[in-house]
């Protein structure tokens, strides 16, 4: 049944994601992109439409899948997943909160996590930068460019340059939202240009 | 705490919660000053250093950053109700806020004008995406093991996204993410054990 469903591959995620949104992106593709209830332009699309909207990217990818794949109740079965496995392990953290804090294989285990969820945003990174010139060939597994190829790397190439200008000037990362500001600009002068 | 003053609190707790999930555009770090200035200083529900104690463990247990401090806030102040009503009011306005979205997506999308920034917006997620690496990198402990493990990761997830990898057993989707997640913890733990036996000797 696709609420249970909905309600478990959500739980799943929720139960393995950690510290910010941008791991879970590669996990949501597995199990959600496979499962045909999105497709990938969608998941990098959203990704955009979440920074650009209140709330943390879990719920908002949670909300958004359960609502195109079986409406409105199809968005609170998955909501309710994404949430429960946190809301479960805080109540019991909580009431042994001193001694989780200071114990050492929980240190542990965050390190050893730590660069698996680097290589996964880092890994999602290229994967969407790939889509943006090649898509699936109708014919098998092989990549052709995409019809916009051209623009898209065209505006990838400026971003870049004005992501590694700010960096080197302004020692920090840029905010999110001026960046897809920025990148939405570059994007309509550059489909009316080229 | 008499029964009045109970529900007092929990309607105060959800209305707080609310207004943090309003107001936090970009996700769960983003949400962290918020909800300190709310929790700390405005209501003074919980004191600085409790609230250092709760950021650090919403940020080491599964789940997003912000639903984990909401529920762990929530139960500080007013136990299991107090987490429930706590992150409702987080949830809240981002669910309505999507379901609206998400009914317009596709006639936004046939509009020009929207494909056109999206063509600009796609390639703005890989900057996200590519600064995020750089910045999480910076909290990696770097040594031999982390970078392999950090490399195997990228490799594996890359080649899966490549090759457009389906593995499942009937219904049921192998995620390589969550395998190697496991792994990293297994790793991590092991190399825990092992540093205290060398400590041992």
């Amino acid at each position: 049944m696709i609420f249970f469903e909905l309600f478990y591959v959500f739980f799943l995620i929720g139960l393995f994601t950690f510290g910010g949104g941008y791991g879970m992106i590669a996990m949501v593709s597995e199990q959600v992109v496979t499962r045909g209830w999105i497709s990938d332009t969608v998941l990098s699309d959203f990704v955009a439409v979440s920074q650009s909207t209140p709330g943390p990217f879990a719920i908002n990818i949670a909300t958004f899948v359960g609502s195109q794949t079986a409406g409105v109740f199809g968005a609170i079965c998955a909501t309710l997943g994404v949430i429960m496995p946190s809301f479960i392990i805080i109540l019991i953290v909580a009431a042994i909160m001193n001694k989780f804090l200071h114990n050492r294989y929980v240190k542990g285990a965050l390190i050893g996590v730590r660069p698996v969820i680097v290589g996964l945003i880092f890994a999602t990174a290229m994967s969407f930068l790939f889509k943006l010139v090649f898509q699936a060939s109708s014919t098998g597994n092989l990549y052709v460019p995409t019809a916009t190829y051209r623009k898209s790397l065209t505006i990838f190439i400026m971003l870049l340059g004005i992501y590694i200008g700010y960096r080197k000037v302004k020692k920090k990362s840029p905010n999110p939202v001026a960046l897809l500001g920025i990148s939405a600009l570059l994007g309509l002068i550059v489909f009316w240009i080229l | 705490m008499s029964k009045s003053n109970k529900s007092h609190r929990l309607i105060n707790l959800f209305l707080t919660f609310l207004k943090i999930g309003i107001l936090t555009f970009g996700g769960g770090y983003a949400m962290i000053p918020i909800i300190e200035k709310e929790v700390v200083e405005k209501q003074k529900w919980i004191d600085q250093s409790e609230m250092f104690d709760i950021l650090s463990i919403s940020q080491s247990t599964p789940g997003p950053v912000s639903v984990n401090t909401a529920t762990f806030v929530g139960y500080r102040l007013a136990g299991f109700w107090g987490s429930f009503f706590a992150t409702l009011g987080l949830v809240t306005p981002s669910f309505f806020i999507i379901l609206l979205i998400s009914f317009f997506y596709q006639t936004f999308l046939s509009w020009e004008i929207v494909s056109a920034t999206f063509l600009g917006i796609r390639a703005g997620v890989v900057i996200l995406l590519i600064d995020a690496t750089i910045r999480l990198k910076k909290m990696m402990k770097l040594t031999p093991l982390t970078i392999a493990m950090f490399l195997i990761t990228f490799l594996t997830i890359s080649a899966s996204f490549f090759f457009n990898l389906d593995l499942s057993i009937g219904s049921f989707k192998i995620s390589l993410s969550i395998i190697l997640i496991i792994v990293g913890i297994i790793i991590g733990l092991v190399a825990t054990s092992l540093t205290k036996g060398e400590q041992k000797q």
